[in-house]
């Protein structure tokens, strides 16, 4: 058992020659906040990344960053907050929900996770941010795709290619994200006691209107006191989040009022309050127990999703909220059977999505399919694209599988 | 043709070619194959019009299982397709092979669903990209992406290219704007890539397929996500007596934490071309002249006008006219969007370029750029979609004229070869095609393309469907597929182990 510990990009390319040559695998590793997703490994060797490090181009006015892929996302957030600057798609954190400490996690791994937040519904993931890669392939081989600026179309778009492949392509060795200025002012308005199909209505009639509503969830009954220190109660509450500059924020709520204010009683909740909701519906706090119990993360058509949850409800006890107008479900299990085959057909019967198994113990995630499984032609192109990556298999092998 | 090499046809496809057509004809019966010269004349270009070739059939294909046959067929025979969608690539990108099957996509021109609740438009390839506003915009909604060419340019194509336009520092490109598609792979296989959910499963094959200029596949199907329009646009016209300044002033606007709607730039050529041709009241005496937009509420928009107003000023603008009516702003913009054919006026002919560079160096760009021109005794225009650093040189030249052509062609490939070197790319918008094709290795070394390649390889093996673009040399999938690792080589054995 190994651990490589490279602190440059030309280590990491020699530790993976080495690991070609030897067609030995290994486990790519940042600050591990991700390792619980995915099929174990069972690698004899780790790449741990997590001293490549340091933040090498960053010019607010370019809107550019460029960092190591082992650096801390925590220092660049700090960073961009000290030049009214974020990541717009607002990265979550897995911390707390697989039972590690919060605020870990590189920007490496943000990448190969395709990180987002509540606020993908308007300025997309990491996918979308990304403007530029180097990273070693499973060949050996040092390779760099896009660039620093924001517009670029010039050959194929092998970052994004990056987002999601969950360390089974390439090692990354550096990235370069697009990030924007912070919203001056951010307020949600709360809208109390809807059941699912009509919060799901009423988020679809908010985002349907011109008051540019970044971010909008549904936290059923019970769920919405497991969010900011359950001091806004119990009660089922649809949020709705409006930023940008005050004077835009203060009329966009109004009309948000007076477009939904039959749906049912209205709450304002701005500033901090605002964010600290926002922060525990991203890093799905609702189900951050410290226990073990199955989640899963379910992607579908925001108005066909609480469908299916109906429809699960019948055979599984699960709790579950939704974040994305409806279109990201959380679903935690009751009781310690994943029910994979019947949520993903449950998924296809409503319209189609994928559900990724995010929390299971060990043995789950070994016997399951953690990933949604592809349709054999997509099935096909997928394993060729890993071969031409990675034809000795050396990267993570396995856990997407 | 100015000394581009491509794909040596293939001899036995030529002399099979009557057969061909005549298989196209039972795959695709009807008005849908197209063989005789004078008809196929048509299709012989695509935008870039300096290049010119007649394909070896012309296929118009009504059904994905007619494209996924057609497909199949060249596959198993070893024929080169060339996919095409309204022709408005100004990189050649759809120009035709001798020896290959033009597929053109234009009959898949419907509408397949409207989705207000989560949307979403689905539609298929040769609808165009105005067309898809057209549908939705008697609810109030719109699609983003707005390349010049929207009320011609194909949706398919803008996911081919990932077009961009005016809008999308704010808005986002193409890329940004897709969430699914289904496409046709060269051996027959229909795919679907997401959906109307919001983030694919497994490899962003989505992000990979979007710009990849129709090597990786053929796209029957996209769904885009709309949006709300705006309530209210207003415009600034702001006039610099420098260029420095009116970059100064975009980056400023910039970090004053303002994204505007769109925010395009013009040099004093392209200033007054336009100007003599559309007479938009645009200030004669600036050397850069800046247009914002600003959308969003009424509150918002005044608000952020204010703001800008104040930018300007302190960075030296002689002159700031702020739209007070819809049709002031859009007499704005007209100048900006009759900026290519005004240069169309001043010289026989142009030859648009596309690199994007960091905004910061702009002037250096443009003093680069400046003698350059003298060097080749060629005049430029310059425009700029000054937000995301994306510019478009125009260069006069007159085609008439013996070598001018050539002459603009490296005028603008050092144009280019100068956009890399400050730490820019070779395309914002336009595409590689065959236009940028030899100067890709400006950007990429032999490996980073070979990587590229071999994400080529995963989709077409046999580089059948669109080759001789995007790169400079293809090279056989197995020799890409060899590894040379040096073996038992641990490399820094003085690193920390545990």
């Amino acid at each position: 058992m190994t651990t490589f510990t490279p602190s440059s990009s030309a280590e990491t390319l020699s530790t993976v020659q080495w690991a070609a040559a030897e067609e030995t695998p290994l486990e790519l590793l940042g600050h591990g906040s991700k390792r619980g997703i995915g099929r174990p490994l069972q690698t004899e060797h780790t790449l741990d990344l997590s001293k490549l490090t340091g933040v090498t181009l960053y010019e607010p006015a370019e809107l550019v960053l460029s960092a190591k892929a082992g650096t801390p996302l925590a220092e660049i957030e700090t960073l961009l907050t000290e030049n009214g600057q974020q990541f717009a798609f607002e990265p979550m954190d897995y911390g707390p929900l697989l039972g590690g400490e919060p605020g870990k996690g590189t920007i490496g791994g943000v990448l190969a996770a395709n990180l987002s937040g509540p606020r993908r519904l308007k300025a997309g993931a990491a996918r979308d941010h990304v403007l530029g890669v180097a990273a070693v392939s499973g060949r050996g081989e040092a390779f760099k795709s896009g660039g620093r600026v924001v517009k670029n179309v010039t050959g194929y778009d092998l970052s994004k290619l990056m987002a999601n492949s969950w360390g089974t392509l390439a090692v990354l060795t550096d990235v370069t994200f697009k990030v924007l200025p912070a919203a001056e002012t951010e307020v949600t308005l709360a809208i109390r006691g809807l059941l699912d199909d009509a919060a799901v209505a009423a988020m679809a009639l908010a985002l349907g209107s011109s008051a540019e509503v970044s971010s909008a969830a549904h936290l059923p009954e019970r769920i919405a006191a497991r969010v900011a220190g359950g001091k806004h109660g119990s009660d089922a509450a649809t949020l709705l989040r409006v930023e940008g500059f005050g004077p835009s924020v203060v009329y966009r709520i109004d009309a948000l009022k007076q477009l939904l204010g039959k749906a049912g009683p209205l709450e304002e909740i701005a500033g901090e309050a605002s964010k600290a909701i926002w922060r525990d519906i991203r890093d799905c706090r609702p189900f951050a127990d410290g226990g073990a119990l199955p989640v899963w993360r379910v992607s579908m058509a925001p108005s066909a999703a609480h469908h299916m949850v109906m429809a699960l409800r019948m055979q599984a006890a699960v709790d579950a909220f939704y974040d994305w107008q409806g279109g990201l479900v959380w679903l935690s299990m009751r009781e310690d059977d994943p029910e994979a085959e019947l949520l993903r057909g449950l998924i296809r019967k409503h319209g189609g999505g994928h559900a990724t198994l995010v929390r299971a113990s060990a043995p789950h995630r070994a016997a399951l399919p953690v990933f949604e499984p592809q349709p054999p032609h997509l099935a096909g192109l997928s394993a060729r694209l890993k071969a031409e990556f990675d034809p000795k298999q050396i990267l993570n092998p396995g856990r997407m599988a | 043709m100015s000394g581009l090499a491509m794909p040596k046809p293939d001899a036995d496809t030529m002399r099979r070619r009557a057969e061909i057509v005549a298989d196209m004809r039972i795959i695709v019966p009807g008005e849908g194959v197209v063989d005789a010269a004078n008809e196929m004349r048509a299709f012989e270009s695509d935008g870039l019009t300096a290049y010119r070739q007649l394909p070896l059939v012309v296929v118009l294909p009504e059904t994905v299982a007619q494209v996924a046959r057609v497909l199949k067929y060249c596959n198993d025979r070893n024929i080169r397709v060339v996919p095409r969608g309204s022709g408005t690539s100004l990189s050649g990108g759809a120009l035709p092979l001798e020896d290959a099957v033009l597929l053109v996509m234009s009959r898949f021109n419907r509408i397949l669903a409207t989705d207000y609740p989560n949307r979403t438009v689905v539609a298929q390839p040769g609808v165009t990209n105005l067309g898809i506003t057209t549908a939705v915009e008697q609810e109030g909604f719109y699609y983003a992406p707005d390349p010049s060419s929207q009320i011609a340019c194909s949706i398919g194509g803008n996911v081919a290219e990932n077009s961009g336009g005016v809008h999308c520092l704010k808005y986002g490109l193409t890329a940004n704007n897709v969430l699914g598609i289904e496409m046709v792979l060269m051996n027959g296989e229909v795919v679907r890539l997401g959906g109307s959910h919001l983030d694919q499963e497994g490899y962003d094959l989505l992000g990979v397929m979007t710009g990849s200029e129709g090597l990786l596949g053929v796209v029957t199907e996209v769904t885009v996500r709309i949006l709300k329009k705006p309530e209210t646009a207003r415009a600034l016209l702001i006039g610099f007596p420098t260029s420095e300044q009116g970059g100064q002033c975009v980056a400023d606007i910039i970090g004053a934490g303002i994204i505007p709607g769109g925010m395009e730039m013009m040099d004093r050529p392209a200033i007054h071309a336009a100007e003599d041709f559309v007479h938009a009241g645009y200030p004669l005496d600036v050397e850069a002249l800046l247009i914002v937009e600003l959308d969003g509420p009424g509150v918002e928009v005044d608000h952020l006008i204010g703001l800008v107003e104040a930018i300007a000023y302190r960075n030296g603008s002689t002159t700031c006219r702020i739209s007070q009516s819809e049709q002031e702003r859009l007499s704005f913009w007209a100048g900006r969007k009759a900026a290519f054919p005004a240069v169309g006026r001043i010289s026989p002919d142009y030859y648009c370029m596309d690199g994007t560079i960091p905004r910061k160096e702009l002037p250096r760009v443009l003093a680069g750029m400046r003698e350059l021109s003298e060097k080749y005794g060629l005049g430029v225009a310059n425009v700029f979609h000054a937000g995301d650093g994306n510019l478009h040189p125009l260069i006069l030249y007159d085609a008439n004229v013996p070598g001018e052509l050539d002459k603009a062609e490296n005028f603008g490939a050092d144009i280019l070869r100068l956009c890399v070197e400050v730490g820019g790319v070779l395309t914002g918008e336009h595409g590689v095609g065959v236009e940028k094709r030899d100067l890709m290795p400006e950007m990429f070394n032999q490996i980073d393309l070979d990587q590229q390649m071999r994400v080529k390889c995963a989709f077409d093996p046999n580089h059948l469907l669109n080759p001789g673009k995007v790169f400079p040399q293809l090279r056989r999938c197995a020799e890409l597929g060899r590894m040379h690792v040096h073996r038992g080589q641990v490399a820094f054995p003085d690193i920390p182990r545990f």
